[in-house]
């Protein structure tokens, strides 16, 4: 009886929605018609194929990953190399992924450091069977004794200082800086940073896998913190939350942002945001698979035994329409 | 033990004897969780002077309505016997298909909203449909559609929109419509209310009503009791079960077009993690992990527990590194006051 009248229900539905769907069309956003453009054209190495194994402690649906990930497949098709992506933000699968890398005897390995000491023997295996390993993103000190021959990556207590230097510089004094993932020595060090250069700053911790309980919070905040002047987002998303509380509490303080998308350049742009500091990710990704190709090609090691900083850049409203063009495209 | 009150009165049967006010009172699921909750409002009025505010209290409900809306769903499948771990990313998964819908053939956004309830419904009927033929713990089951949904919330995302968040819909038509029904605000007396507050009461009233009003209410006590002897007088068991599920699948949907007009994009990695809090919800409002003894003002009255607590802290500008700590300690307390309440009422 039950399952008859689900069935009836469901078709209903199938004749309901795409006669609704008919006359329903949204006359404005949406996906944009196909523009047929395929990023990255053009001629590819001559050089053999070869396989990279990209290991990231990425969390699954993270839009910074993303773009990371968008610059290595741009390296690859250009280097004629066989990328695989692999990711898991837990220390110790990270280290079985590069096990299982190492095993199918890949070329080359970039790899991320969130947790150095979890990679470290594993990362011994690599570097005994020959392979060249590039790091990326995270664990710049432990890099080269780790045996990456360089390392692409934005200091996160110097982008953190670049925040607060230029904070100190418009005046502000007790900013507020949310992180998003309690514990996460990447985001410590960015308040970190700030709070070096400007020593009235707060940190506030969020929840940042629900966005309903970041506007809360984050709005909680601003109705108790009376003297704070400026609030800063440590990821693209989670600053166009703390915008909707900040009007949800009344509160005209100013919102300042660590990372980017085309949404944050927009509100750059408008005026809303005051500057987001850039670590370029899109950098870290190609420029770690363009290493190992490099190093293959020629024997080459870039960077001279230093890091290679892909950032911080700071975009502000002087810059911000250049790069949402760019942001758009999802390379930003 | 009822020996003595037998034959002293053997005319009268203690089960439908008449109760003194308080021990009525005192027998309700939610009372511990009352008692939890009006001691933790003085305790942080006392120590954050701005939590009592019109504007904070407001927040505070804003924080305790987006877990609570979830929470009204999740009591009723406790009552009836039965948990659902697919609830924290089966509401991102409502909000991805309707906005990744829309946006791929750039529809009217309603249309997208209408297909993510059917979605939403048709999750819960699996959920329900795949436990009563299996006859599997709901453990099983909705651990398995929650790694599927998780799963099917990522691939689907990059598979359509080409990125793990969805991309804006903010431009498109029936924006603005469903965001006044969704995620607007509403002033009251100069301060802003969001709209999911007044939902969320909405829900729990019907909720009640249906638990304590109707005859869906009392085959929901009878299947979460005892499902054999519940089947056993007439009860449809199998529907009831199957639509609790679709009544999460519901709760799911109107919390996922939140999300979605909120902030207009989703991220598909979201969600994870917040079943737990729909649960523990529930739990410290009085409801049985074994089913048949509950209510829906209870779960209420545990969301608004959980809003109090986190906003609270900031408040009061503690280190949060104890949050999770204290919230564990709280469902402890409840669920030991509920015990010990609950044996002292039946004694009486």
């Amino acid at each position: 009886m039950s399952q008859k009248l689900s069935w009836r229900k469901l078709a209903a539905t199938s004749v309901l929605v795409p006669a609704l769907a008919l006359s329903a069309c949204s006359s404005t956003g949406g996906r944009a018609p196909e523009a047929g453009s395929e990023g990255g054209g053009g001629e590819v190495a001559s050089t053999e194929r070869m396989k990279v194994a990209l290991i990231t402690h990425a969390p699954a649906g993270d839009t910074f990953w993303d773009i990371v990930r968008k610059g290595a497949e741009e390296a690859a098709a250009k280097d004629n190399i066989e990328l695989q992506y692999l990711n898991d933000e837990d220390g110790g699968r990270q280290a079985q992924l590069l096990e299982q890398a190492v095993d199918q005897g890949v070329d080359g390995i970039a790899i991320t450091l969130a947790k150095p000491d979890a990679m470290a023997s594993a990362l011994k295996e690599a570097t005994d069977a020959g392979i060249p390993i590039v790091s990326l993103n995270a664990g710049e000190d432990q890099s080269a004794e780790l045996g990456a021959f360089t390392h692409f990556g934005s200091n996160e207590k110097l982008a953190g200082e670049t925040v607060g230097e230029r904070l100190k510089e418009e005046g502000y004094e007790n900013p507020i800086c949310v992180i998003q993932a309690q514990g996460h020595v990447g985001l410590e060090n960015r308040c970190a940073g700030v709070k070096s250069q400007v020593p009235g700053t707060e940190i506030l911790y969020v929840q940042g896998t629900d966005m309903t309980q970041v506007q809360s919070t984050v709005t909680a905040k601003l109705q108790s913190a009376a003297d704070a002047d400026v609030i800063i987002g440590l990821g693209a998303p989670i600053t166009m939350t703390i915008l909707q509380s900040a009007a949800t509490a009344n509160n005209d303080i100013k919102v300042a942002s660590f990372d980017l998308n085309a949404e944050l350049a927009q509100k750059i742009v408008d005026g809303e945001v005051i500057f987001t500091v850039d670590q370029q990710p899109w950098l870290q990704g190609y420029g770690a698979v363009d290493a190992l190709w490099q190093n293959k090609r020629g024997g080459f090691e870039i960077g001279g035994g230093q890091p290679v900083l892909t950032g911080p850049t700071v975009i502000d409203s002087t810059n911000a329409e250049e790069v949402l063009a760019f942001a758009e495209e999802g390379l930003r | 033990m009822t020996s003595t009150a037998t034959i002293k009165a053997p005319v009268s049967d203690e089960r439908v004897a008449i109760k003194s006010t308080l021990a009525k009172l005192l027998g309700r699921p939610e009372i511990g969780a009352l008692v939890g909750a009006v001691a933790l409002f003085i305790f942080f009025s006392a120590v954050a002077p701005v939590f009592l505010q019109p504007g904070s209290i407001a927040t505070v409900l804003y924080g305790a309505s987006t877990i609570g809306i979830m929470a009204v769903g999740v009591s009723l499948l406790m009552i009836g016997g039965e948990f659902d771990l697919s609830t924290g990313v089966a509401v991102i998964s409502s909000a991805l298909t309707a906005s990744l819908f829309s946006w791929y053939f750039s529809m009217n956004i309603w249309v997208g909203v209408l297909l993510a309830l059917a979605v939403s419904l048709g999750i819960g009927f699996i959920n329900g449909w795949i436990l009563v033929k299996t006859k599997l713990p709901s453990f099983i089951v909705t651990l398995a559609t929650f790694l599927m949904l998780t799963g099917l919330n990522l691939g689907l995302t990059r598979a359509i929109g080409g990125s793990v968040s969805t991309p804006s819909i903010s431009t498109m038509d029936g924006f603005e419509s469903a965001h006044a029904i969704f995620a607007s605000s509403v002033n009251i007396a100069g301060v802003d209310v969001k709209i999911t507050v007044f939902i969320w009461i909405a829900m729990v009233a019907v909720a009640s009503w249906l638990l304590l009003r109707t005859k869906v209410g009392n085959w929901i006590f009878a299947s979460g009791g005892d499902a054999n002897a519940a089947r056993a007088v007439g009860v449809p068991v199998v529907r009831t079960k199957i639509g609790l599920f679709m009544g999460v699948g519901f709760c799911a949907w109107v919390a996922g077009m939140h999300n979605l007009f909120a902030f207009s994009t989703v991220q598909s990695g979201e969600g994870i993690g917040n079943e737990f809090l729909y649960i523990i919800a529930a739990v410290i409002g009085g409801c049985l992990l074994t089913g048949g003894y509950g209510s829906a003002i209870g779960g209420a009255i545990g969301a608004f527990i959980f809003g109090m607590a986190n906003k609270g802290i900031v408040y009061a500008d503690w280190n949060p590194d104890w949050f999770k700590f204290f919230l564990g300690l709280m469902l402890l307390l409840a669920t030991i006051v509920n015990l010990v309440v609950k044996r002292r009422a039946e004694q009486k």
